[in-house]
């Protein structure tokens, strides 16, 4: 597990130059920025692991968090769970739309989430700008609400609670149901697993939604945590969350990879945010060690391939 | 296989998409030439063309890229470092005339790095030119920080939004001709050009065919880089800034045009008159609304319909085309033979082979 071993090695240099990094306030900063992002890398690792890519998640964030406020704003007396589940149900109607046209008409999910990332962003910006509510914030919102985005249950922030209960919900649908085993038949190879009669559309569009209803639960969210929302919420993080997944040991191409490494990524590039600043390195290089470690990560699963490629054929030459 | 089944190739008479996409621009024009008020004048088709001339600039070689099935999403980034890097360069002193051969180098060396990860070690585009993404805007903000240089000769800058004359054609749109001629010529007239597509088609089959599919794919990539350094220079001077963050963002505009000019994302078909008519079809578009005071956002929705549509109506049309003329192959996606040329069909044939 070379992330795993990465995130260790990144943790130790960082406590050596500051012992304090992982005490208290700091180590709950951690956890609250990691949260969001590993939510949405367990979803998107659902997806890349049918050979597809969401890249309107960020958008699909933003809509759902711009939602869950105005939602707040109109009825502040209406119960969390319920908050809850209409962010995620805003979440995923996107992943129906994103889900529905690439199984439906078979076209390819890096071109239909690029399209529906500027439609879901557009559509945020032009219900924000006419509604006469561009920004809502935290005063607007009911207290508990806001609260719950920092409220801690045995000293764990509650969001983190909520995003490690995602990546055990997840973790176990891939790993022991058959429809989750199906979706790595998928992603090795889509044709083969259609005619083993695995309903490789249905799956597909499966994995689409739960990835927009986890995007929205992002949403929601990333409303309680920070109480300011406006169209922009959430820009920019899809390259994020496809790194998170892509360092964590997804193929890119499908087939492989679990979500806990996927989780792990997350953590990964949350705490590179917050250690470079310890390290005495400017802030300027988190982007550019993001792109490093992305390029690492399918070099090095690229050299993995070819050598179990070259294994299995000297299998072969002895079998004959 | 009775005869009667087989129907000749020119009973296709759906219009190729190029057609299509010139049609539709053409109607555009006209309808906004007609009913919106400024958009003829030359003063506003000057800003048209500046507004797409780093769109159309970059698409030129990106086309090239997508026809032999690869894609590159780091071509924004490119335009960001370069316009950092001249930035920097220019506060350091150097004279203006090396900075510019300077970026348009340092473009083909980022491109090259592209080329040989995706040539040289076999990974996948998709994920290499993200993560060139990912690096290559880094390193703009690592060269310059968040600040700006913006201090650069009157007389470059004003030739960056100047016109030709006073025909209201910017300077800027010659360089742009030049190139385009040459990629024009290059992918439509000349062997090279005919094996970008075999080699979109079908990689191995070109690979046996003698075409040198890695190193070919190296140099466009080289290509993409040095023109992406070249809209780096353009785009600073045009607005007489050197940012980090320029252009952010751009590459997903690039690529909506080329795939809206009809070239296939699995590659083997589509070719650079129907992108040069989607780039200038994506401005005027953008252009004629915003003069009517369509907001920015609405204009970003369209944008993305314009992408989805662009690949689902292709693709619906293959799939009803190819059942109702059964032939001696199966019609389920993915298990079809190739078919010859670049039609829609091979689309659907290879739709498997690349669904990211």
């Amino acid at each position: 597990m070379g992330v795993l071993l990465a995130l260790a090695l990144l943790l130790a240099a960082t406590l050596t130059v500051n012992p304090r990094f992982l005490t208290g306030q700091s180590l709950r900063d951690l956890l609250l920025g990691a949260s969001i992002l590993v939510v949405l890398a367990a979803g998107q690792a659902m997806v890349i692991i049918t050979r597809n890519v969401d890249l309107s998640v960020g958008s699909v964030l933003g809509l759902s968090a711009y939602a869950t406020g105005t939602l707040l704003v109109v009825a502040p007396g209406i119960p969390l769970p319920l908050v809850v589940l209409f962010g995620m149900l805003v979440g995923a109607a996107c992943g129906l739309f994103n889900g529905a046209v690439v199984a439906v008409a078979r076209v390819p999910s890096l071109v239909v989430t690029l399209g529906t990332m500027y439609m879901f962003r557009g559509l945020d910006s032009i219900w924000a700008a006419s509604s006469g509510r561009l920004q809502i914030n935290a005063a607007d919102l009911p207290a508990g609400f806001a609260s719950a985005g920092t409220t801690a249950f045995l000293g764990i922030p509650i969001l983190a609670i909520g995003a490690i209960l995602v990546v055990l919900a997840v973790g176990d649908f891939l790993r022991s149901y058959r429809s989750g085993r199906e979706l790595y038949a998928i992603g090795s190879d889509g044709v083969a697993a259609g005619l083993s009669g695995i309903p490789v559309g249905r799956r597909t569009l499966t994995a689409f939604v739960v990835n927009g209803m986890l995007a929205g639960l992002g949403g929601v969210m990333y409303a309680a945590r920070f109480g300011t929302l406006d169209a922009t919420a959430g820009t920019g993080l899809e390259l994020q969350v496809v790194a998170a997944v892509v360092i964590g040991g997804v193929a890119i191409t499908g087939g492989s990879g679990s979500v806990w490494g996927a989780a792990i990524g997350a953590v990964l590039l949350t705490v590179i945010g917050a250690a470079l600043p310890q390290l005495g390195v400017s802030a300027f290089w988190q982007q550019a060690s993001i792109g490093a470690l992305i390029l690492l990560a399918i070099g090095l699963d690229r050299a993995l391939a070819l050598r179990t490629a070259r294994r299995l054929r000297r299998w072969d030459t002895h079998a004959s | 296989m009775p005869p009667e089944t087989r129907q000749p190739a020119r009973r296709r008479t759906l219009p190729t998409w190029d057609f299509a996409i010139v049609g539709v621009l053409l109607a555009v024009l006209v309808t906004a030439g007609l009913s919106v008020e400024g958009f003829a004048a030359s003063r506003n088709i000057g800003f048209l063309l500046l507004d797409v001339l780093v769109i159309a600039l970059i698409a030129l070689p990106l086309t090239l890229v997508v026809v032999t099935g690869e894609i590159d999403l780091s071509v924004a980034s490119t335009v960001g470092l370069t316009s950092a890097v001249m930035g920097s360069l220019w506060v350091s002193g150097l004279s203006l005339e090396l900075i510019v051969v300077l970026c348009i180098l340092l473009g083909g060396v980022l491109g090259a790095v592209n080329g040989l990860l995706v040539t040289g070690f076999g990974l996948p585009s998709l994920a290499v030119t993200i993560g060139t993404l990912a690096l290559y805007r880094g390193l703009a903000f690592v060269v310059l920080g968040d600040q700006a240089v913006a201090d650069f000769p009157a007389d470059w800058t004003g030739w960056a939004i100047g016109s030709l004359g006073d025909t209201g054609i910017p300077n800027a749109v010659l360089p742009l001709v030049l190139l385009a001629a040459v990629f024009i010529v290059v992918l439509h007239a000349t062997p090279i050009g005919r094996g970008l597509y075999a080699m979109g088609n079908n990689t191995e089959a070109a690979v046996f065919a003698g075409i040198a599919v890695r190193r070919t794919k190296f140099w466009l990539f080289v290509a993409t880089g040095a023109v992406s350094g070249l809209g780096g220079v353009f785009w600073t001077l045009r607005f007489a800034s050197a940012r980090a963050d320029n252009a952010t963002g751009l590459e997903l505009l690039v690529v909506a045009a080329v795939l809206l000019g009809g070239v296939s994302i699995f590659g083997g078909s589509g070719g650079l008159f129907g992108v040069l008519a989607a780039v200038l079809l994506l401005g005027s578009l953008r252009n004629a609304l915003q003069l009517v005071n369509v907001s920015s956002d609405a204009l970003n929705v369209l944008t993305g319909l314009l992408l989805i549509i662009s690949v689902v109506v292709p693709a619906v049309l293959a799939r009803r085309r190819s059942r109702r003329r059964p032939r001696g192959r199966p019609a389920v996606a993915g298990s079809a033979t190739s078919t010859n040329g670049p039609s829609p069909e091979a689309e659907s044939a290879d739709r498997t082979k690349g669904t990211t």
